[in-house]
């Protein structure tokens, strides 16, 4: 099947200074898609700058088609036409995303008079279905309340139900439960995965928690440094990650079961986009790192197991025996 | 609501009072308006027949008492001038203070707060730095300075208006642009603030993503958020409707409230200066007050947080 977008070449940088180097991604419809990383690793601002959502300094090239049409330097109102009605975000911290001094029910009549030209008792019938969709109790009552007057998570509900306005192909979700406390992100979690297999949405799940995307997504992304380092189906990565930082970021996880075992923390800090490395960005934090990776940078290459892998010595893939270990290593 | 009411209007009561006090207490302790009024070789019995005759003789704290019982009665005194009721003396002034600082404060508003927004949608773009060049020149530039070379330009060098008098609308042309510069310039600069803020705000960003068109994103979502301090700068500013002209009016020969307040002074014409102060903090105060309950209306969390 097509893909509903696809992101050529990407790059963005903030006064000169490069913080994508070139992203490729694809997202099938209805498909969700993982993008994980730490902070600062570009895994927001890709989807900003997909849909132009970022500061008039940020300098984006790169090519993203949705369905054929090309978005990048696209006219204002041809983004406008798509933010909303078929690719709709929401964001990190809900309780300052929606805005503070407007009736969170005039905010949801709002998108949906923007993507889908509901007016007055039909808007208004709308918007609270919505509202009961995502769980907000007494829709009704709450309609006419303003968003200090709701929760973190009922805010975050409020923003789904406002990104649902439009009946989007494709909802970004950008770290939707980082500000949230852990039963309510459950709850947030449990909520977009239904949402989605109600309405088959493609969905792209931005996260530094794997455990989220795990129950989310079927595909991820790993990012890092402005590039993606590794790709595959989830069931792939989880169990037998080939990249030294997807395996650190797992080794990261607290387990919850089985013997107390010392985390492992990936030493060392995001390396300043100012500065990056030479070669391969995640070298000076990485165990495997030999010479050649202070000096070369490693291409994002396909594998013979489906995933995508940008690493000179990768850990050993399905068949350690037959694995070559250089298969990753630039041509 | 009714309690958030009532403890501004408390407040505001203790305010005027503060201010009444102050200045009572201030003016007598600064000079003697016998021996400015009688000059110095007046024979000692006839100032203290003045002084006997309006009280001064008396203990400050029963001039006081007289004083404050005296303005509830409705009673604000009479000019030691010529005994003349010293409240009709100021309001006969108030038209002519209007007449300048309304049109003032509507170039204001009218000028600085659109050039302001425009310059921070367009921020860092060259007409966003002449708008804060030109903000700056207009607040730092004093008005007595402003006033002259204004008079110089327009009324010297060009012979196009009044240099200064009271007459028809062309003289106030001159004074009402004087004050309203400085303003324009401030109200720019808080406007510009003020936008740049909101527009960096999550909810901004939200709005675009749902499909909001860019003009309104920034009326309906910009706007009333960045309003809410700029409403506190204009606040100020139509307090100081009556008392703001002080030196305008001076430079440029108004007969207004300031130049009523700075011949009274001189004078040491109590009962005139007094009420002069008394109509200011009143003006001042109303002016907060009503700042205070547009903030209510313009953002719901303060309206909440008064109810606790």
């Amino acid at each position: 099947m097509a893909n509903l977008v696809e992101i050529r070449g990407l790059r963005v940088a903030f006064d000169g200074m490069p913080v994508l180097h070139g992203i490729n991604m694809d997202v099938a419809p209805g498909e969700a898609l993982g993008l994980v990383g730490e902070s600062g690793c570009g895994k927001s601002v890709t989807w900003l700058a997909a849909l132009g959502l970022l500061p008039s300094k940020a300098h984006v090239t790169g090519s993203v088609r949705l369905q054929g049409a090309d978005l990048s330097g696209a006219p204002r109102a041809q983004l406008e036409a798509v933010r909303g009605k078929r690719i709709a975000m929401i964001f990190q911290d809900p309780s300052s995303s929606l805005n503070p001094v407007q009736r969170v029910g005039r905010q949801l009549c709002e998108a949906l008079r923007v993507n889908r030209g509901l007016t007055g008792a039909p808007a208004r019938a709308e918007a609270l279905r919505l509202m009961d969709l995502v769980g907000i109790p007494d829709a009704r009552g709450r309609f006419g309340n303003y968003p200090h007057e709701f929760s973190g998570g009922q805010c975050q509900r409020l923003m789904i139900a406002m990104a649902l306005a439009g009946e989007p192909d494709l909802l970004i979700a950008d770290e939707p439960t980082t500000a949230l406390d852990a039963t309510i992100q459950a709850q947030i979690l449990d909520l977009l995965a239904r949402l989605r297999r109600e309405t088959g949405m493609a969905v792209v799940f931005i996260s530094h928690d794997l455990g989220a995307v795990a129950q989310i997504c079927e595909r991820v992304c790993v990012m890092y440094a402005g590039r993606i380092v590794e790709q595959g189906a989830v069931t792939q990565l989880f169990e037998r990650p080939r990249h030294p930082y997807t395996l650190g970021l797992f080794e990261a996880i607290p387990r919850l079961y089985g013997p107390r075992e010392p985390l492992v923390p990936i030493p060392g800090t995001v390396p300043d986009p100012r500065r990056l490395p030479r070669g391969c960005a995640f070298s000076p934090r990485c165990a495997q790192a030999r010479p050649f990776c202070r000096d070369e940078r490693p291409d994002l290459l396909d594998q013979q197991d489906g995933r995508q892998l940008a690493c000179a010595f990768p850990l050993p893939g399905a068949d350690p025996a037959r694995a070559d270990r250089k298969e990753g290593v630039l041509q | 609501m009714i309690r958030f009411v009532s403890i501004r209007l408390l407040r505001a009561a203790i305010t005027v009072l503060a201010v009444m006090t102050f200045a009572f207490v201030v003016l007598r302790l600064s000079g003697d308006p016998a021996a400015v009024l009688l000059g110095p070789d007046v024979p000692k019995d006839v100032v203290d027949a003045f002084r006997a005759e309006w009280h001064l003789d008396e203990p400050i704290w029963r001039q006081y008492l007289a004083y404050i019982e005296a303005i509830f009665s409705g009673d604000f005194g009479q000019s030691m001038r010529d005994r003349s009721p010293a409240l009709e003396l100021v309001l006969e002034r108030v038209p002519a203070t209007l007449m300048l600082t309304v049109p003032a404060l509507l170039l204001k508003i009218g000028l600085g707060i659109p050039a302001g927004i425009y310059a921070a949608l367009h921020r860092d773009s060259a007409l966003d730095r002449g708008v804060i060049l030109l903000a700056i020149l207009g607040f730092t530039i004093p008005s007595f300075v402003m006033g002259l070379v204004l008079v110089l330009i327009f009324a010297v060098t060009w012979n196009l208006l009044p240099s200064g008098g009271f007459g028809g609308w062309q003289h106030a042309i001159l004074p009402a642009l004087t004050m309203s510069i400085g303003g324009i310039g401030i109200l720019a600069r808080f406007s510009r603030s003020a936008m740049i803020e909101v527009m960096g705000q999550p909810y901004i960003r939200t709005a675009s993503a749902k499909g909001v068109k860019w003009r309104d994103v920034v009326r309906g979502h910009a706007l009333p958020n960045a309003a809410i301090p700029i409403v506190t700068i204009v606040g100020f500013m139509v307090g100081a409707l009556i008392a703001g002209a002080v030196v305008v009016e001076t430079i440029f020969s108004w007969p207004g409230i300031g130049r009523l307040l700075i011949v009274s002074v001189s004078n040491r014409d109590l009962a005139v200066v007094q009420c002069i102060l008394l109509l200011i903090a009143a003006v001042m105060v109303v002016s907060n007050l009503t700042v205070d309950l547009l903030y209510g209306w313009l953002d719901p969390r303060l309206r909440a947080g008064a109810a606790h």
